[in-house]
């Protein structure tokens, strides 16, 4: 059953990743990772890390994603044209990429982790409930929590200020054909 | 005091007083610099007879001291000490050296009154004088070579103390130049010293010679053949001569005390010095005494032809060290340091007179164009006479007993050294004839333009603008040309006071040394000599009143012959000149020695030199090695560029491959 | 499912989403790719978590969680920064910084 579920998950997962790469659309890339990101939901689940997957689904495919949404609609989505000036860079990319995955899962099997072979350890009852996050994230990784705080409000405010309009340029009416670059 | 103090006070006094001069020279006067200049050397004098008092109050055979004020070197076995040596000769160098010394600041102070660069002169002829003294009291190699090279150096900023004329500068780096030879030949004879013998001091180097070399033995005549080089080149001997003529650039005074009385003579004091050590390679000694003879000869033919009046004077300088090198080579040591001194005497007042009439003649040197100045300057005629009757060897000047002592030792010592005797005597004739022949044309005949004006006015003529002598063009009377006015004897009370009293010692500084009858000079150098078989020999008094009788029969007719040709028939010159061209054009380009050494050493150099740039900087450094070097690492940069074209996927995909390889490492690191 | 699985798993999606950033000219779906590689961490993470039997894993996949929500704000109002200024968005074009 179980493993049904992670092949399930599991080609889901993938079969987002590749629509995300391959869309041409940005919005159907869009849409492709939601669907990714649920899919690694239900991993976190059969991982017994409830309050993860909880967090992935109301943070990042709800919150992350909608804002996604908001700049493809802002922005349009325009097609990318097929051909890739640079020489020679998908086919590298592909090769290098494959050899990176041969390498990784060559270092992760042949790694002398013995309980990679197995379920892994009996848990207690409550691995994964957010009553175990929370008494970690207070007691032991205070600090970390504290700092990522910090961290979202400085993210917060660097967006706007990257993303606000300037108040002389409303002002000031530049004419077409200065300082716009062309297509 | 000890002489030895004494000796150092000598070598304090000129140091402090170059120094001075030079330090105030801005703020101080012109007098300022003379009177110090000239006192210092003064005081040096004093010093120098409180050492020779001092010395002459001690038993004769412990007249020898050193001294040292610390030591240079102490490494391993070499032991240098800046260290001096007072003895018997060093005492004579030193006399002779700051008397002459004193008499010729006195006659700068008025010589040199009017040049921008007054303060200047004095403080380099302090230093040169300095250096003289260190390198007569050196009591070590390493102390003579240092002075030895700050002879040169002085000699160079002297003969180039005009320093905008263009044949100034370059007869002054000329003079360098075959010094620096000399300089060469010199510090190997050191080294070859040093390896022999295992020391530098002239006591044990002395002391040790006889006993480590045998006569004749290559090493110690390659030695005394080294020394040879060294002394040749700073006493203007063939072949190393050529830059005494061109050293006539630099002003009269610095003729007469450099090139005349003390620098060209150090190489006759370094033979007398290391005289131990030729004495034990004869062959050496002999090959000096040759050179001497030839040099002696052939600056007396060419002597007879020059028409400057300075180059003239040097030509008969270089003849007569030609006979100081005779003499201390074959023995005649206290014969040759005797000639030494008086030659000092009668050259240095032959360059002042010279300097005064080239002033008078508003800076011409060609004597074809002064006559009559016996009329229009009496007193530097009167002293210039008394300095070419010594030159001459007239009989009872000065120049007299020295010269025929020489020849009379030579005579003495037999055999083959009588060819020195003979050849000497037609030296002197020849000396005579040109001595004379320069007086009677610059002293005799009509005035002219320049000697009219001055008997008219009693003031000097003056060119319309300042010009070189020696090739015409004109210059300007500012800093580095000689100054507007030009002093003469007669309107400078400094410079008659100088040249009477040379004249004095000219004419009678001879009776010192009278054979059979004082001979005190002999005596006094006895001490320093007693090692040398040589010194044993000594003419017979009655041999020596023979020699002198035979000088000065040829004195006199020297002097007739020149009478003969310049004032009785003055139409003979020019017919011989025009019956013996070829001749002449030989002897007036000097021998062609300047084209000779131009062609054997001057052009190969040059050759090797452009070689050297051309093709081995130029293609081999430039081209292969730096250009190479250069092109690959431009190759190598355009092909990184080639990488660098902005696009951040590239930049990526380099990023992946180096976590692959990455990855690769250590993978392949852990199985 | 044995662990190992989940982290080849993992694998695989972080080089798919090395191959979009590399392969992509859009800036939008390069953030996205961006997304992909730091969800397989996260998967990893967690993987790795149950392996060892603490709860570590999961706080650090958390704190990676809001990590990348910062990271795709800013990202984000680049974007729309550009847009704004009517330069195209091509990764390709935007290659003023080069040296």
């Amino acid at each position: 059953m179980e493993a049904v579920l992670f092949f399930i998950a599991a080609i889901g997962a993938t079969v987002g990743a590749i629509g995300v790469v391959a869309a041409r659309n940005p919005f159907y890339s869009v849409l492709a990772l939601i669907a990714h990101l649920f899919s690694l939901a239900v991993l976190f689940l059969l991982l017994t890390s409830a309050f993860v997957a909880a967090a992935q689904v109301v943070v990042y495919a709800g919150a992350v994603m909608v804002l996604y949404v908001f700049v493809v609609a802002y922005v349009g989505s325009a097609q990318e044209p097929r051909w890739d000036p640079v020489p020679g860079q998908r086919l590298f990319a592909g090769l290098l990429a494959f050899f990176l995955f041969v390498e990784i899962s060559a270092a992760v099997l042949s790694s002398g982790l013995r309980a990679l072979g197995t379920h892994g350890p009996d848990v207690p009852a409550g691995f994964g409930d957010p009553a175990a996050i929370g008494t970690l994230l207070l007691e032991k990784f205070l600090v970390p929590f504290e700092a990522t705080s910090v961290l979202l409000l400085i993210a917060a405010v660097g967006a706007i200020v990257l993303a606000a309009r300037r108040r002389e340029s409303i002002n000031r009416e530049r004419p077409l054909g200065e300082g716009v670059a062309s297509r | 005091m000890s002489a030895t103090s004494w000796a150092w006070l000598v070598l304090l006094f000129p140091l402090l007083g170059s120094i001075t001069i030079a330090l105030g020279f801005r703020r101080t006067s012109w007098r300022f610099a003379g009177i110090v200049g000239t006192g210092a050397i003064a005081l040096a004098f004093v010093c120098g007879i409180a050492a020779l008092i001092t010395l002459l109050g001690e038993s004769p055979d412990a007249r020898h001291h050193t001294s040292a004020l610390w030591e240079y070197a102490s490494v391993a076995s070499l032991q240098i000490k800046l260290g001096i040596y007072v003895d018997p000769l060093s005492v004579f160098m030193i006399l002779v050296v700051s008397g002459v010394s004193t008499l010729i600041h006195l006659y700068s102070f008025g010589y040199m009154q009017s040049d921008e660069g007054y303060h200047r002169f004095f403080s380099y002829l302090n230093f040169f004088v300095f250096s003289m003294l260190l390198l007569v009291l050196a009591g070590n190699f390493v102390l003579l070579i240092v002075g030895w090279a700050f002879v040169g150096f002085a000699s160079y900023a002297l003969i180039s103390f005009w320093y905008r004329r263009t044949t100034a500068t370059r007869a002054g780096i000329k003079a360098f130049v075959i010094n620096v030879v000399g300089d060469i030949g010199l510090v190997l004879a050191a080294f070859l010293i040093f390896q022999q013998l295992g020391t530098f001091e002239y006591t044990e180097v002395f002391a040790k010679a006889p006993q480590v070399f045998h006569t004749n033995e290559w090493t110690v005549t390659a030695i005394c053949l080294l020394l040879l080089v060294g002394a040749f080149a700073k006493s203007a001997q063939l072949p190393l001569h050529t830059w005494l003529p061109d050293a006539m650039e630099g002003p009269t005074p610095v003729s007469s005390l450099i090139h005349a009385a003390t620098m060209v003579t150090a190489g006759v004091y370094l033979i007398a010095r290391t005289h131990v050590l030729f004495v034990l390679a004869p062959t050496a000694a002999d090959i000096a005494a040759f050179g001497g003879l030839a040099t002696l000869l052939v600056a007396a033919t060419i002597a007879l032809v020059m028409t400057d009046l300075k180059r003239a004077i040097a030509y008969s300088t270089m003849s007569q060290i030609g006979y100081m090198i005779v003499g201390v080579s074959i023995g005649a040591y206290s014969a040759g340091l005797f000639h030494l001194m008086t030659h000092a005497f009668f050259k240095a007042l032959l360059f002042m007179a010279a300097g005064s009439i080239i002033a008078a003649m508003a800076n011409e040197q060609n004597i074809d164009k002064m006559s009559g100045f016996g009329k229009a300057m009496r007193f530097t005629s009167v002293t210039m006479l008394c300095g070419g009757l010594a030159l001459a060897a007239f009989p009872f000047t000065a120049g007299f007993f020295s010269k025929d002592e020489i020849l009379a030792y030579a005579s003495a010592r037999g055999g083959m050294y009588l060819i020195f005797t003979i050849l000497g005597y037609f030296g002197a004739l020849l000396t005579a004839i040109y001595t004379f022949r320069l007086i009677f044309r610059v002293l005799g005949g009509k005035p002219c333009a320049e000697a009219q004006e001055l008997i008219d006015t009693g003031h000097g003529a003056h060119a319309e603008a300042p010009f070189n002598p020696a090739t015409g063009e004109t210059e300007d009377t500012d800093i580095g040309f000689p100054g507007a006015v030009h002093h003469f004897a007669e309107g400078s009370p400094p410079m008659k006071v100088a040249m009477g009293i040379l004249a004095f010692l000219a004419l009678f500084a001879g009776f010192i040394q009278v054979p059979g009858v004082d001979e005190t000079i002999t005596h006094f150098l006895d001490p320093v000599f007693a090692d040398s078989p040589l010194a044993a020999i000594h003419p017979t008094t009655s041999a020596s009143w023979f020699g002198l009788l035979i000088g000065g029969l040829i004195s006199v007719a020297g002097v007739g012959i020149a009478y003969l040709l310049y004032v009785a028939r003055p139409d003979t010159p020019r017919r011989l000149q025009e019956r013996f061209a070829a001749v002449h054009t030989f002897l007036y380009n000097k021998w062609y020695f300047d084209e000779a050494i131009d062609i054997l050493v001057v052009r190969p150099a040059l050759a090797v030199g452009r070689f050297a740039d051309n093709v081995f900087e130029r293609i081999v450094i430039d081209g292969a090695i730096t250009g190479g070097t250069e092109e690959t690492v431009g190759r190598a940069g355009v092909i990184v560029r080639t990488f660098q074209n902005g696009i951040v996927r590239t930049y990526g995909l380099f990023l992946v491959f180096g976590a692959v390889g990455l990855a690769l490492y250590f993978l392949i690191q852990q199985s | 499912m044995n662990i190992d699985w989940y982290i080849v798993l993992s694998a695989l999606l972080f080089t798919i989403g090395a191959i979009g950033i590399l392969v992509r000219r859009s800036p939008m779906v390069i953030l996205l790719c961006l997304e992909l590689m730091l969800n397989a961490g996260n998967l990893a993470l967690v993987a790795f978590s149950r392996e060892v039997g603490n709860g570590q894993g999961q706080v650090f996949a958390l704190v990676v969680m809001v990590i990348a929500a910062c990271e795709v704000v800013v990202g984000l109002g680049l974007i729309v920064a550009i847009f704004r200024r009517r330069l195209p968005l091509d990764v390709d074009d935007l290659r003023e910084l080069r040296g």
